[in-house]
């Protein structure tokens, strides 16, 4: 079945099959920061935007995006590379697979939450996992990053 | 990875029930999250997403919620969060993350009687009826008694009525599902305890709700402890992988006592 979606501003007409899902149609238009995780919709590595709202590509079927607005971090190249250097900066990031998920959630987070406190900013990033970091270095990041007062 | 050979995107729910009836490997697409995890062939998915059920409406006397509403949609909805003191907002904000919840839809968690779900639990502890296009409207808890047949749920009406509700839930980490999940509330004078995630479907204690009930005004902590005790008495519990029958029972009396307090509490 064929679909026009806008993804990243960017018009495209796609044919998928009924059961394909978000992560391989993205992926197969080389948007490869798209990353499958878990497959059980628990991990967040999946992230997108859809229609602005952050969502799981993983588990929303390709059809479904249809008409609709989809945003990967190719999209968002320059707030996310200042929240990826502040990432650094910490030392918050290690194999960096959770990375593209994870900021796409705090970009769409900033968006969401007026100053946020450290709980709020713990409970919104709940469904995005990192084996690797323990969570710290992202938390200081993201403080940083938002202006966030003790 | 479950297989789906077409889409049919209908206009109108009755055509949408003639197609879910025309073969028995027909299904209605809700979030798809839980479907996924699953190996069904399906034949026609029956998307329901151009039929406008995704709406929260509140009136005077009610709450109307589409069945094709998000869960992040009721997590944030203001009417909700000053309903019952938050009952069904607090109960959606622990399932798994953000992204999840706005993948997952509240009519898919309540048709398919999902014994883990958070918002099954908070519904059924308060005046909680379904629509359905073959079934027509009836309550929350008559639907959950009725063996699943195909049909479609269109709507959750809650009816509002003063008074406080509390939830309570346990996990094993933040993101998984719940071992076990309690619903307290008092609604004009009614009380009513709802323990799920058993691991079965969440169920009324009727008998402790009775108890509390004939306390009145003075709740005493004996009159809790038997009306715990009733409940864990007359609800069963089992094994799985994330918690044993026995630790369940003694998780239950902890969360069913606390949410009572808070109901006491906020009287």
């Amino acid at each position: 079945m064929q679909i026009t979606v806008i993804i990243n501003h960017r018009q495209v007409t796609l044919d998928v099959q009924p059961d394909d899902f978000l992560v391989d149609t993205l992926r197969e238009q080389g948007l490869y920061s798209v990353r499958r995780g878990c497959d059980t919709s628990c991990c967040g590595l999946c992230t997108i935007w859809l229609n602005g709202k952050p969502t799981l590509s993983c588990s929303t079927l390709s059809f479904r995006a249809n008409g609709q607005h989809i945003t990967t971090i190719e999209g968002l190249r320059h707030e996310a590379e200042e929240f990826a250097g502040v990432l650094a900066t910490e030392g918050a990031d290690q194999c960096g697979y959770c990375s593209p998920g994870f900021i796409l959630t705090v970009l769409a987070m900033k968006r969401e939450l007026v100053n946020p406190t450290e709980a709020d900013i713990v409970h919104y990033l709940t469904g995005n996992l990192c084996r690797c970091t323990g969570y710290q270095g992202q938390l200081r990041a993201i403080k940083k990053y938002l202006g966030v007062i003790e | 990875m479950f297989t789906l050979l077409t889409v049919a995107q209908p206009d109108t729910l009755e055509a949408a029930y003639k197609v879910l009836k025309e073969k028995k490997s027909n299904a209605v697409l809700g979030g798809c999250a839980y479907l996924r995890l699953g190996s069904q062939k399906i034949n026609t998915g029956v998307d329901l997403s151009k039929l406008g059920l995704r709406y929260i409406k509140d009136s005077a006397s009610s709450i109307e919620i589409g069945a094709m509403t998000g869960l992040r949609d009721i997590e944030t909805n203001v009417a909700l969060n000053n309903y019952a003191d938050g009952l069904l907002p607090k109960a959606a904000a622990n399932i798994i993350g953000v992204q999840f919840r706005n993948v997952v839809t509240v009519g898919a968690s309540v048709f398919m009687r999902y014994g883990f779900s958070d918002v099954i639990t908070a519904l059924l502890a308060l005046d909680t009826e379904v629509e359905l296009v073959k079934g027509g409207q009836m309550t929350l808890a008559a639907f959950l008694d009725t063996p699943r047949s195909k049909d479609i749920l269109t709507k959750i009406v809650i009816n509002k009525t003063k008074g406080h509700a509390a939830y309570q839930s346990l996990r094993n980490s933040a993101s998984d599902y719940p071992l076990l999940t309690v619903a307290v509330s008092q609604l004009d004078g009614e009380w009513k305890i709802a323990v799920g995630a058993r691991p079965t479907r969440a169920k009324l204690a009727m008998q402790a709700a009775t108890l509390l009930g004939q306390a009145g005004n003075d709740m005493t902590a004996v009159i809790v402890e038997q009306a715990v005790q009733a409940a864990v008495g007359e609800l069963s519990f089992g094994d799985n992988r994330r918690a044993s029958a026995a630790y369940r029972q003694v998780v239950a009396e902890t969360l069913i006592k606390r949410a009572v307090a808070e109901v006491v509490a906020c009287r």
